[in-house]
């Protein structure tokens, strides 16, 4: 029998995980009709902004909101197949308990590109101006992130096992104030000192800041770093947390 | 690998060997899902006592015992998935804390629940699992068509798995336990929740993998019939300890007799009957109503003169009935307790020889 690397393993991971998506493409295409729900219904209530459509401020904000939900809902994706026994199958092979993490939290990066790619593309005819170069840096700092999210995500479900309840609480819990603070659906700029400081503290902010700048085709230094260092951070915690829960896995 | 060479059943290579297996769970509140029949003390739950246990390369072995012996509990330890409180165990070679990887790869482990996630198909599933164990793309997809043959599953293997049966999902689970032609396989309560017919058919492809490759095979059951006519070999386990370990015919033979039971007309010829019956040798007499039994060895030979010695007493036997003696009763017979489950014990005064 061949050898298996973390690398093989994570593949192994990963192409499980993307393979009921490529088996069942709609399934993207259905999750994306609230983003789009929420760009219809919101756009037309935004202000007019100087020289441009609302939708560029708009547009960056529900990428980054539509790969939230969908990552953060993923555990539940993980909470299904601990309560059926496939996890316990998985957890019973030789896959290292790191790549039964990584590898699904990597496969989040797939329905986010076709996300934004789906609200870029529906969008540009109504007045929104795509830079392909910013929209890319984008996508690559936002799969950063949903590594992270998704990874968190898992590890709630981890926890969750035989307490269905709490994933779902948790979640929806803890989706709205990140989604809220990040400055997605209204900016906070204006807002009282105590929700600046609340916002500043959510590093979906960072990334929301950095898509709108990007987005629009503009590369600011320093707001793209700070968007880095947030993705990274996620990333690197929810992976973190995440490998140590399924290390304690049964 | 192994496989072909050898289906001899005497080889005697230690497949699993434990020393003092222990496990306690702390009990949450009341929110304990830990054996029920198992010891409390302190929230502390022991659902595996000091289990001493050998079993040798191509046995196939039974862990019979009620829902909460500790069964489970032993599997999971034994195949990684929960470490041992205290205690060590060595599969196939490998202790399952220190050599995790290496124990997993050898073994092949079929759960209580279903293995193939309902978002999957079957076929996909088995690629993966391949893949898993270090096949390559081509040989995991050789071995799944190989597989999805043998089990029977060529209609459904390309359909979501939440479309399949339970039947059909129960052997797609064999299958995936089977990509890796493990040299052992463990199965924790394989046919709960079939129907007859497909614990006929699993019975019959375990039985099959057995004889074909000399796998090592332990399965937990509360199935008596299931344990009585696969394995050779019967570990009986009750509250987290080994109580009885033998086979089947062995067991039976040793801690429970064939039943007679004797119909009368009235309550009062049962109890005569009784008492000229306790006089017999070895056997073990009890009474209920009008009926009388009898738990001896042989029974079938012991009738005719039983009946002979009522009718020159003058007392009329009404009916008779042997039953030959199920694993249930060796259950019975070393705690005074039925493993059926539900059932606390028999309404009868029976009490164990």
């Amino acid at each position: 029998m061949s050898s298996t690397t973390l690398v093989t393993d994570t593949v192994t991971v990963f192409s499980r995980e993307l393979r009921p998506v490529l088996r069942d493409p709609f399934s993207v295409v259905f999750s994306m009709i609230q983003p789009l729900v929420f760009l219809g219904l919101f756009t037309p209530l935004l202000p007019e902004v100087e020289g441009g459509s609302a939708l560029q401020w708009f547009v960056p904000g529900i990428v980054v909101m539509s790969c939230l939900f969908s990552t953060s809902f993923t555990g539940s994706n993980l909470l299904f197949e601990i309560q059926t026994g496939a996890h316990e199958r998985m957890l019973v092979t030789p896959l290292r308990r790191p790549a039964l993490i990584v590898g699904r939290a990597l496969k989040e990066i797939v329905p986010m590109i076709v996300q934004t790619a789906i609200i870029v593309a529906v969008c540009t005819p109504f007045g929104f101006d795509l830079h392909l170069g910013g929209v890319v840096v984008g996508v690559l700092i936002l799969a950063v992130m949903a590594v992270g999210l998704g990874a968190l995500s898992y590890t709630l479900a981890l926890a969750s096992k035989n307490t269905e309840w709490l994933f779902w609480t948790v979640q929806q819990t803890v989706l709205f104030p990140l989604l809220l603070l990040a400055g997605i659906l209204l900016p906070v700029d204006d807002g009282p000192g105590w929700l600046r400081a609340l916002s500043s503290a959510n590093p979906l902010t960072y990334v929301v800041d950095a898509q709108r700048a990007l987005f629009n085709g503009e590369f600011p230094a320093s707001t793209v770093l700070a968007a880095v260092v947030a993705s990274v951070a996620v990333a690197a915690l929810g992976l973190a947390v995440g490998t140590r829960a399924m290390r304690r896995s049964s | 690998m192994t496989g072909m060479d050898s289906s001899v059943v005497h080889m005697n290579a230690t497949m699993i060997q434990t020393t003092g297996l222990t496990r306690h769970f702390t009990v949450k509140g009341q929110r304990a899902r830990a054996p029920r029949a198992a010891r409390f003390s302190k929230n502390i739950v022991e659902a595996v006592r000091g289990l001493d246990l050998r079993v040798d390369e191509g046995e196939l072995v039974a862990l019979l015992g009620p829902n909460g012996a500790g069964k489970s509990t032993t599997l999971r330890m034994l195949t990684t998935l929960i470490p041992p409180t205290s205690g060590t165990a060595v599969v196939a070679g490998h202790d399952v804390v220190a050599e995790q990887r290496e124990v997993r790869r050898v073994i092949g482990y079929i759960g209580q629940g279903n293995g193939a996630a309902l978002s999957q198909r079957g076929r996909d599933e088995l690629v993966s699992q391949g893949r898993a164990y270090g096949m390559s793309v081509r040989d995991s997809k050789a071995r799944a068509a190989e597989l999805i043959a043998s089990l029977d599953l060529a209609a459904v293997a390309d359909r979501p798995t939440s479309s399949l049966s339970g039947g059909q999902k129960r052997r797609l689970d064999i299958a995936m336990g089977l990509i890796h032609a493990p040299r052992l396989l463990f199965l924790d309560e394989p046919s709960t929740g079939l129907d007859p017919q497909n614990r006929a058919n699993l019975q019959e492809h375990i039985l099959k993998l057995r004889a074909e490759h000399g796998t090592t095979i332990v399965l937990t059951t509360h199935y008596l019939d299931e344990a009585d006519a696969m394995a050779e070999r019967v570990i009986v386990i009750d509250h987290g300890a080994v109580i009885a370990d033998d086979t089947p015919a062995r067991l039976k033979a040793d801690h429970a007799g064939d039943r007679i039971t004797l119909g009368f007309g009235s309550a009062s010829d049962a109890a005569r009957a009784a008492a000229r019956l306790g006089g017999l040798d070895g056997a073990v007499v009890s009474t209920g109503g009008v009926e009388v039994e009898v738990r001896a060895q042989g029974g079938p030979r012991l009738v005719p003169g039983i009946l002979r010695g009522l009718d020159a007493a003058g007392i009329a036997v009404e009916s008779t009935a042997v039953s030959r003696p199920t694993l249930d009763d060796v259950f019975l017979n070393l705690t005074g307790r039925s493993l059926r489950e539900g059932v606390v014990s028999l309404s009868n005064e029976e009490v164990a020889a």
